[in-house]
């Protein structure tokens, strides 16, 4: 859109070189668009992402899900650069194999959120353009979210959106999930079929105002029984 | 003789003025670490096409502010006289003024003349004022109707370069939008055959661009009659997918009860109002 840059002052306007090299920086990054949504529980966690893969204003793809099993009870949510998703998650998968291998059991959720940290920080002046979530079961058994930024900065949550239309979905999860500005409200724990219904409506309302959000919505529930996996469609357009 | 154009008669040479301020405006909010609200584009897919009786025009109705969504069913149809309609991509004010200011001088115009305007006049009035502009005014308009002359079809540029085809398509989904007339675009169709057309030309925009979206308006243009169609079709309904007969609905219940929201302190002014003088005056409604 044109802008009073181009004004170089009281009739005139600012000069423009036509003929001559033109600089076209190369960008090894790229933006492929994507939400996803992790909500912690007293004895489950939810994993949520849309699976359409976009890039400009074209689609690549309208099945490619962001979620991505690690462990038996724990999965993550990947969103941003699509490259740098895949390499990730492949990178994880064999640090999870070396941990098995070295020590002779599964690395925990916790243990994963860690070491991812430290997998982002490692890259810190190329860093991987990916906005983790992590969503699992803690040695406990209880449910566990744990949210990273690009550089591998991260906490324990109990709900948290990433990608493109996060600012869409944080504050109803803020809302509903943390009874915040909210007076005189029973603070009722979250059962995971009220969770369901809530990541759902959650993914609708976004798919209407954010363009890269749509096409299906794939939902993993992880509980003691296992990780089930449903998929639901949303607006194509 | 009066003139007359509505607007004020064009300046010699282009005016900058405001030009400055903005620069100091964009200064200070730069300052305050704000930027100023960019303006609000329809990133669309609009068509037209010309059948054996006259004119078909299809819209998406999707207006974006950057990648969000700011309007579900907007109207990207727009009224220019009796017997042309324009559709609109580009920049939405711009659009929106542009085909108001053309369609007041032309009504201007048809009352001088005492004829029915052309489609003719309407595409060189546009086409004037936006070069007059140099491209500043970001409107890109399929410009369609029927007149003494037949129906025509006119495409229109923000540089103020124009068109005249059987079958234009413009806005970020126009590529899809022309694959589909391409494909299937005959001469001399019938009314009919030339919706269905326009209707499919248009959900390509929608379903693969990401600019346009939500619902398809056609409006028909034929001799002596037009057909403003809105919604011809409701390509997406909210928490329901097109090929879903049972997709996913809304069920969650999400009312809040009175009190949710905290209320600090209430104080109520009763205004006490005497009676000082009655009247009654009848109104003639024959």
């Amino acid at each position: 859109m044109l802008s009073a840059q181009n004004f170089g002052g009281p009739g005139k306007m600012k000069e423009y070189h036509y003929t001559g090299a033109v600089e076209n920086r190369f960008s090894p990054y790229a933006f492929n668009g994507g939400t996803v949504l992790a909500v912690a529980g007293e004895d489950f966690a939810i994993v949520a992402s849309d699976t359409r893969l976009s890039e400009g204003y074209s689609i690549h793809s309208r099945d490619s899900p962001k979620c991505y099993k690690l462990t038996d009870t724990t999965v993550i949510g990947c969103s941003g650069f699509h490259g740098d998703c895949l390499t990730l998650t492949k990178i994880i998968d064999a640090r999870l194999k070396m941990y098995k291998h070295s020590n002779n059991k599964t690395m925990t959720s916790g243990a994963i959120a860690a070491m991812l940290s430290t997998i982002l920080y490692s890259r810190r002046f190329f860093p991987y353009y990916v906005y983790n979530i992590i969503g699992g079961l803690d040695e406990e058994g209880k449910g566990a979210v744990y949210s990273f930024d690009p550089v591998g900065s991260y906490q324990r949550d109990t709900y948290k959106a990433g990608g493109s239309a996060s600012a869409m979905l944080q504050p109803l999860l803020d809302n509903q999930i943390g009874f915040k500005n909210m007076e005189g409200v029973q603070h009722v724990p979250l059962t995971q079929d009220k969770a369901v219904q809530l990541v759902k409506d959650v993914f609708i309302s976004a798919a209407e105002r954010d363009v890269y959000t749509g096409d299906a919505l794939r939902i993993c529930i992880i509980n003691k029984e296992g990780i089930n996996e449903q998929t639901i469609p949303l607006r194509k357009d | 003789m009066a003139t007359l154009a509505v607007s004020r008669a064009p300046l010699a040479g282009f005016s900058f003025e405001n030009c400055r301020r903005n620069v100091l405006l964009e200064g200070e909010a730069g300052k305050l670490g704000c930027s100023l609200p960019a303006a609000r584009k329809t990133g669309t897919t609009i068509c037209g096409i010309v059948f054996k009786d006259g004119v078909v025009l299809g819209a998406d109705t999707r207006a974006t502010e950057g990648m969000v969504v700011a309007d579900k069913n907007c109207s990207k149809i727009h009224y220019i006289s009796p017997n042309i309609y324009c559709c609109g991509a580009g920049t939405a004010a711009d659009t929106e003024m542009t085909t108001q200011i053309i369609s007041s001088n032309l009504e201007l115009h048809a009352l001088s003349t005492g004829r029915l305007p052309r489609v003719a006049t309407a595409n060189r009035m546009l086409k004037q004022m936006l070069f007059r502009y140099q491209g500043y005014i970001g409107a890109a308009l399929v410009l369609g109707g029927v007149d003494c002359n037949g129906p025509h079809l006119y495409s229109i540029y923000p540089h103020g370069s124009t068109d005249k085809l059987p079958y234009v398509t413009m806005g970020s989904g126009s590529l899809a939008a022309m694959a589909v007339f391409e494909d299937r675009y005959k001469p001399d169709m019938e009314e009919e055959d030339a919706k269905r057309l326009v209707r499919d030309a248009i959900a390509a925009g929608i379903f693969n661009d990401l600019g346009s979206g939500s619902n398809i308006d056609l409006t028909v243009i034929t001799k002596g009659n037009v057909d403003y169609i809105r919604p011809h079709d409701e390509a997406n309904k909210k928490g329901v997918s097109l090929n879903e007969p049972e997709g996913c609905r809304l069920t969650g219940d999400y009312k809040y009860k009175r009190g949710t929201t905290a209320v600090l302190s209430q104080s109520v002014t009763p205004l006490l109002l005497e009676v000082v003088n009655e009247s009654v005056q009848t109104m003639d409604t024959s």
